[in-house]
């Protein structure tokens, strides 16, 4: 079968089986290899992407639901010259990473809080979290680079 | 998983017809059966999707009743119901997780029946009725125990209706590694009568707590529950919880929402 969407404001289009999953499609039929997958169970959300502007897990979507969508990954976030955006400076800032793997989720669920929810509390962005693993950092510098993100000061940021 | 042939239908009728193939199953979501296929714990050969079907999609009122079309995804349903039922926005916002609520919808949850899945129990609770594409069930005659309902293999739940109650409220002692209820409740307080739907307690699935309703219609408040004891026998024991720790779980979640919707 083939499916056409646009990933990253650009149209593309492949040939797909019915069980072949957003996450392959991205990784090895567009070798955007930014979107990961962790547990390919919908546990993790390492493959967190957008799709029409919402996340969702690309592990546990097939790619021909998405005939038409409008797809963003992580390489979609900085701008075209490498320049990273406010959400990646701040993961960087603030050490919001220790190996990175989950990074490019976090990233995207971030990035979906902050549109809906500009200036959330720090309970919001744990919340916010909660289908999002982490192994290295006990997330507390992610809550603080998302804290940071939006504007609001990282202070307050009480150690968990 | 197995490979399987995909039709995605724009209509319910066309639905219906692409299902009578042997072993075809609906797709909604996707967040439970895409997880299953995976583990092949199902391999059907034809997936028909839903989610082509506008006329499933969406969140209506009229006559204190909330309509719910049966692909309607979680995250619709807490921002759509939450100024006319907020205790159903409440449940729907609290499922999963965001990039979960995303895509799962009411009407897969309601299909598939899990004895820890959230909506039956306010669909217990307040008298729902179920809308297929050939059948309207009472919700008490629809849930038939663990994964089973009386959907037949072709028949697609088009929609959920629900009476809105006056006040109601979902307590959710959420299982922290699957965000699943351990043990779930959804009171609801109508004129003249109470509901209490209880959802990852039994063995026998979501069930509605008649002794606690009895007693809560003629005194909505934690004190009329306080005398009741709900027995552990049937309720299901597990590594995370044993039965007397579920039966124990109900009447405090019971008392807590009852508080809270008071």
């Amino acid at each position: 079968m083939k499916v056409t969407m646009k990933v990253n404001g650009r149209q593309v289009s492949g040939e797909v089986e019915g069980r072949t999953l957003l996450s392959s499609f991205l990784r090895e039929g567009q070798e955007l290899t930014g979107t990961h997958i962790g547990c390919d169970t919908s546990q993790c959300g390492a493959c967190t992407v957008h799709v029409n502007g919402k996340q969702i897990k690309s592990c546990s979507v097939f790619a021909v639901e998405l005939e038409g969508a409008e797809v963003t990954t992580i390489e979609g976030m900085a701008a075209p010259d490498g320049t990273l955006n406010a959400i990646q400076a701040a993961f960087q800032e603030y050490h919001g990473l220790q190996c990175g793997f989950c990074t490019p989720g976090m990233v995207m669920a971030a990035a979906a809080l902050l549109k809906d929810t500009p200036k959330p509390t720090e309970s919001q962005i744990r919340e916010h979290l909660q289908g999002n693993i982490c192994r290295c950092t006990g997330y507390h510098n992610i809550v603080k680079a998302i804290m940071a993100a939006s504007g609001q000061p990282v202070a307050a940021v009480a150690a968990e | 998983m197995y490979n399987f042939e995909f039709v995605k239908p724009s209509s319910v009728e066309e639905a219906v017809a692409a299902l009578k193939t042997e072993d075809a199953k609906p797709l909604s979501g996707g967040q439970t059966l895409l997880p299953t296929m995976k583990q092949r714990l199902a391999s059907p050969s034809k997936l028909v999707s839903l989610l082509g079907i506008d006329s499933l999609k969406g969140v209506s009122v009229s006559d204190g009743v909330m309509t719910i079309g049966g692909a309607t995804n979680h995250a619709t349903v807490a921002k759509e119901a939450a100024s006319a039922f907020p205790g159903l926005a409440y449940l729907a916002g609290k499922i999963g997780d965001p990039a979960v609520r995303n895509r799962g919808t009411i009407g897969g949850s309601i299909a598939n029946n899990d004895p820890a899945a959230c909506y039956p129990s306010a669909a217990i609770a307040c008298g729902a009725t179920i809308v297929t594409d050939r059948n309207e069930y009472a919700a008490s005659d629809f849930f038939q125990g663990l994964f089973t309902t009386a959907l037949e293999e072709d028949e697609i739940v088009t929609a959920v209706k629900f009476p809105i109650p006056e006040a109601s409220n979902y307590q959710k002692f959420e299982q922290p590694a699957s965000r699943f209820p351990l043990t779930g409740v959804f009171v609801a307080k109508y004129a003249g009568r109470v509901g209490v739907g209880v959802t990852g307690a039994s063995e026998d699935g979501v069930f509605a707590w008649a002794e606690a309703e009895a007693a809560l219609a003629g005194n909505f408040s934690p004190d009329a529950i306080s005398g009741l004891t709900v027995d552990a026998d049937g309720m299901i024991s597990d590594l995370h919880g044993t039965g007397a720790y579920r039966a124990h779980l109900v009447k405090v979640l019971t008392g807590r929402g009852v508080k809270a919707a008071s």
